[in-house]
């Protein structure tokens, strides 16, 4: 069946063309289509039934004519390539090269959708990674094997800190020793040019595999690359024994392609007119992420979701959020303010930094002081709304003293610049200095052991007479 | 029975299968994915598959299995981690590695393992013997007897009962002969479809807290064993971070953690940390009453509708062995969104966001699965159930929150500003309820302290009173509160801080225990009320807000107790006697100046 080629097109409108069925055809298999003018698509059976096929096309069903289009039915689901060559190459979607070098060479073919990995094979991450940037390596620290995505918003610089983590990351006192899957959908040339040079500045162009779909290149494609990226970074990950930091960037641009298909295959859709499924397929994305039992490698993801007008109860930051473990969430008002990173801490977590950091990790008093930043900088934050309403000089002594406080952390802490790697003892340290602003017994999230160690009373700071 | 595959679309399967009723469990395909029949159209059967439907083309055979989603009910369950259909995942693991398998129907529980039957003393061949009776023991780990009981619905003579001995759980080990002449050979365990829930003798009041050693739950708004609860939050709010606080510290005997649409490390954190965790009641480790079911967000849909009945029909087989088990569900949501989504591509009407009409009834029904019983055989047993709730953007008003609000007695709300504060965990004093606390009031009362319901009423009176000043100060300003108004703000601080604040990661105070609950809420109140005495002499409210014993209070729940040290009572005596000086220096300056 694999060397017929059937004229069975009855139609074709918004991604998805409908045959007339052909015997033996499984779902989930791999179409190649050739239009009238030779053209070559590639499409996936997504319904079948005895009477029709429902194939969704990854180039788009534009200039097609049923009449005159040709199928062929590959037989097996999508799979791609994989060898060790990825590393160093660009790829389209599909994981065909757009780098112009020739294609792949190797028998190792793999199924992009995968099977779910047993819960039961998991290992717990625990590996703190330095990323140099105070306020995820303090506050909200990354390990190996998590899914940290940035959420951000439009002209808010999520991807100069991607850039700067790919940079920077590295367990404390090595060398980096990631390779790097860059997955982009939707992304404007400029912004891929920006990437690529930054790969290629940090010197790691030749440890990245980058899967690119731009903003003019066709949309469904969209909804098989991350899968096909992850497949990617599995391979690296879990059998060449590496560890992989996945860059995924934009899931929104995933998410609309999502609910384009799911418009034009008439699926009920549930919240802001995205599919009831939208939490289980960027479930099977995200999930990818993780550490196995006995292998050595690691998969580390790093998606970045653009939050349509700053909300962040839109369904897609939000179904991410659910599955995610943690998120960095971007601040246009201290982008404004010309904090860079503009890491909007309250609401930024990471669930996994508690196995990850204190003794044997980081320092010990690293989850008591990261737990008293958070309440210190909320009490903060209320006397500054406080202040808004009152004037700031009808506030108390105390609450003057948070006033301040607030600011430089904001302006020393969180705004470090884009060229500054801290390690962590930098970061931590710098955390006591701030906190050593506020007054000793407004500190009772950190242990007297810790107040007795590390903070710093004016008096001490006095030169002794 | 066979058919034939006439439409695939995802998860939903249409064959051709004359004659099938539904709930029937069917094998798709030559790999036999499993799937179940959930309607009839004339000669079509709609089929709901548990595994991914990829590859497998119309035309394509069906095998009907005839019977409905049943789980094997026997020694051998506790420890485990099954999937959302009770297949063991760690033998998956080591047959097929990382990924899982489609088509491999390894039933759930291990067939070779030899277990210690004790026949009960106290039955005799020929007697009359019904559903619930105990036949014997087998000791399934080191603290739960496992109770062999006659399944429900089978009742007549006993004819032959083993000897005590090693069997594995298919050897037969009692006859009995039914009113008909039939005669039922007994195994070790027994097969029950989970979407019945269990028969027992009738429904008994509920009467203890379920104690788990979180204050904000225990104190404040209590749950009872053989009640029903939910904890719903936004994203990241400490909905898992309760439940397996739950599951590590109540004073259950059996826990079962359904992790349903959640996420993979959630399980394994589980499963690398309980082994090593010693239950405090027993001292045993807590693995061996721990059970865990795993349909994680990545493994198919439908078996996560599944695995809610699963795991309450495992819960309801150690309730009627005499057990309290406690069963936690994290997310309902991902569930009620698996009925969403079968119903949605069945073409069933919509009502509320995408849900079909019969949510709220479905979640009601699960629910009602939850009571303190009195088993056929006589004994007391409960199931206290769970559920987080995962409401879409965190507005409580959707329909999955608002309908099991109406349902639970106990609802435990997260608040997002309060997690974005760090201040866990996230339970808000103003929206939470608890329909339990006149009965659990009893307990306290008898057990640990007679002002038990003054002291909570006297906590919860501050919060509010302070959530009330707060919005006064912040419309106009902090200078606009009396004195008395700027301690209780204060007082309200410390219970805040002091006593509701609780990390599950601090090793002393993880877990706190009902005598140390109540002290140190007593002592933070009194703490509270001596300052409010001293302030009506006329003490300056600056000077009370000075003094050191304040920012002691808030540590104090992190100290540890030791045998010859107990440090709440300590700080109690000191913050007496310190005030008591302070009051008395004030009064003699007062007399000194006049
Ligand atoms: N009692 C607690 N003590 C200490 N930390 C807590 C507590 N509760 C929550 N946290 C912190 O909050 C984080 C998020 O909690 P959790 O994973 O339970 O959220 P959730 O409500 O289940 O979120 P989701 O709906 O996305 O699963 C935890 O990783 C932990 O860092
Ligand atoms: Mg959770």
């Amino acid at each position: 069946m694999k060397d017929i080629e059937y004229r069975c097109v009855d139609a074709a409108r918004g991604g998805l063309m409908f045959l007339r069925a052909v015997p033996g055809v499984g779902l989930g298999e791999r179409v190649r289509v050739v239009d009238s003018h030779g053209q070559e698509r590639t499409g996936q059976v997504i319904r079948a039934t005895e009477e029709l096929l429902l194939v969704q096309v990854f180039e788009g069903t534009d200039h097609l004519n049923p009449e005159e289009t040709w199928v062929r039915f590959l037989g097996e689901p999508f799979h791609i390539t994989l060898a060790p060559g990825i590393l160093g190459r660009v790829f389209n979607g599909i994981g065909q090269p757009r780098d112009q070098r020739p294609e792949l060479l190797s028998n190792l073919r793999r199924n992009v959708n995968g099977s779910p990995v047993n819960p039961a094979a998991r290992a717990y991450p625990r590996e703190f990674i330095e990323t140099g940037v105070s306020a995820i390596d303090g506050l909200n620290s990354l390990v190996r094997g998590q899914k940290l995505p940035i959420f951000s918003g439009s002209g808010l610089p999520h991807n100069e800190l991607a850039a700067q983590i790919v940079r920077q990351a590295r367990l404390p006192g090595e060398e980096s020793d990631f390779a790097i899957v860059f997955a982009a959908m939707g992304m404007s040339h400029n912004e891929a040019r920006f990437f690529e040079e930054n790969f290629e500045a940090s010197g790691v162009l030749g440890k990245v595999a980058m899967f690119i779909n731009l903003a003019d290149d066709p949309v469904i494609e969209r909804l098989i690359l991350p899968r096909t990226a992850l497949t990617a970074a599995e391979y690296l990950a879990f059998d060449r024994d590496m560890h992989v930091l996945v860059v995924i960037t934009d899931m929104t641009q995933y998410a609309s392609a999502l609910r384009e298909v799911a418009t034009a295959k008439g699926d009920v859709p549930s919240r802001k007119g995205y599919p009831g499924y939208l939490y289980s397929d960027l479930a099977e994305i995200y999930e990818r992420a993780g550490r196995i039992k006995a292998r050595h490698g690691s998969i580390t993801m790093v998606p970045v979701v653009s939050m349509p007008s700053d909300d962040i109860t839109h369904p897609i930051p939000d179904l991410t959020g659910y599955i995610t473990e943690g998120q960095i969430v971007l601040s246009r008002e201290l982008h404004n303010q010309g904090v860079y990173p503009p890491i909007n801490i309250p609401p930024s977590l990471s669930r996994l930094m508690k196995d990850g950091i204190g003794k044997d990790h980081t320092r010990e008093d690293h989850p008591r002081v990261a737990s008293q930043i958070y309440a210190s900088y909320a009490r903060a934050l209320e006397v500054r709304n406080l202040a808004s309403i009152i004037g700031a000089e009808e506030l108390s002594s105390s609450d003057q003293q948070y006033l301040d406080f607030g600011s430089s952390f904001e302006a020393r802490f969180v705004g470090q610049g884009a060229e500054e790697g801290r390690s962590i003892g930098q970061t931590l340290d710098l955390c006591w200095e701030l906190l050593s602003q506020l007054p000793r017994q407004e500190l009772t999230r950190v242990s007297e052991a810790d107040l007795a160690r590390y903070y710093v009373s004016e008096r001490e700071e006095a030169p002794a007479a | 029975m066979q058919g034939r595959i006439t439409e695939l679309n995802g998860p939903i399967v249409t064959a051709e299968l004359p004659g099938i009723a539904t709930g029937e469990q069917v094998h798709l395909g030559a790999l036999g994915i499993v799937g179940e029949v959930i309607a009839r159209e004339r000669d079509e059967a709609i089929i709901q598959a548990y595994e991914s439907t990829e590859s497998l083309c119309p035309g394509d055979t069906v095998e009907a299995l005839g019977h409905p989603l049943s789980v094997e009910l026997g020694p051998g369950l506790l420890g485990q981690i099954f999937d959302g259909i009770q297949r063991p995942l760690e033998k998956l693991f080591s047959r097929h590695g990382d990924k899982l398998p489609r088509g491999d129907n390894e039933p759930g529980l291990a067939r070779e393992r030899g277990w210690a039957f004790e026949p009960n003393p106290a039955l005799k061949e020929g007697q009359h013997v019904a559903g619930g009776a105990q036949l014997g023991t087998v000791p399934e780990t080191e603290t739960i007897e496992h109770r062999i009981l006659v399944p429900p619905g089978i009742e007549g003579e006993l004819l032959e009962i083993a000897p005590a001995g090693s069997y594995n759980i298919e050897n037969v080990i009692a006859h009995v002969r039914d009113t008909h002449g039939d005669i039922h050979e007994l195994q070790l365990f027994h097969r029950w479809p989970v979407r019945h829930a269990r028969p027992y003798k009738q429904r008994d009041n509920a009467v203890a807290p379920l104690l788990t050693g979180q204050r904000i739950l225990d104190t404040f708004f209590p749950l009872l064993k053989g009640g029903k609860g939910a904890v719903p939050g936004p994203f990241g709010a400490g909905k898992t971070m309760v439940q397996q606080q739950i599951a590590r510290w109540a004073d259950a005997d059996i826990v079962i953690y359904v992790g349903c649409g959640e996420r993979g490390n959630e399980l394994v954190d589980i499963l690398e940390t309980f082994p090593n965790l010693t239950d405090p009641h027993t001292g045993r480790s807590l693995m061996e009453r721990t059970l865990l079911i795993a349909n994680t967000s990545n493994m198919p849909v439908v078996a996560r509708e599944a695995s809610i009945y699963v795991g309450v029909t495992l819960a309801e087989y150690y309730r009627d062995q005499g057990y309290d088990v406690v069963m936690v569900a994290d997310s309902t949501s991902r569930w009620a969104e698996a009925l969403r989504e079968v119903g949605g591509r069945l073409g069933e009407m919509p009502v509320e966001e995408g849900y079909p009409a019969y949510l709220a009834s479905r979640l009601a029904a699960f629910y009602e699965r939850a009571g303190r019983v009195e088993t056929l055989g006589d004994r007391r047993g409960s199931v206290t159930l769970i559920g987080a709730v995962s409401p879409p953007g965190g507005d409580f008003s959707e329909p999955v929150t608002a309908h099991t609000k109406d349902i639970v007695e106990t609802f435990w709300a997260l608040s997002k500003p309060l997690a974005d504060a760090r201040h866990y965990p996230a339970v808000d004093w103003t929206d939470s309820f608890s329909g339990y606390a006149a009965v659990a009031a009893r307990w306290w009362k008898e057990e640990i302290s007679p002002d038990w319901e003054s002291t909570r009423a006297e906590a919860l009176a501050l919060l509010s009173q302070a959530d009330e000043l707060t919005r006064i100060v912040n419309l106009v300003g902090p200078e606009a509160l009396s004195p008395a108004q700027r301690w209780a703000l204060e007082g309200a601080s410390l219970v805040k801080q002091g006593v509701l604040q609780q990390s599950a990661l601090d090793p002393v105070d993880s877990y706190c225990d009902p005598h140390k609950q109540v002290a140190l809420l007593q002592a933070v109140l009194k703490l509270y009320d001596t300052g409010r005495e001293l302030l009506s002499h006329g003490i300056p409210v600056q000077e009370l807000l000075r003094q050191p014993l304040l920012a002691e209070a808030r540590r104090l729940k992190g100290l540890e107790s030791k045998d010859d040290a107990d440090p709440i009572a300590d700080f109690d005596s000191r913050a007496e006697n310190s005030l008591a000086e302070l009051r008395g220096q004030y009064l003699r300056q007062q007399e000194g100046s006049a």
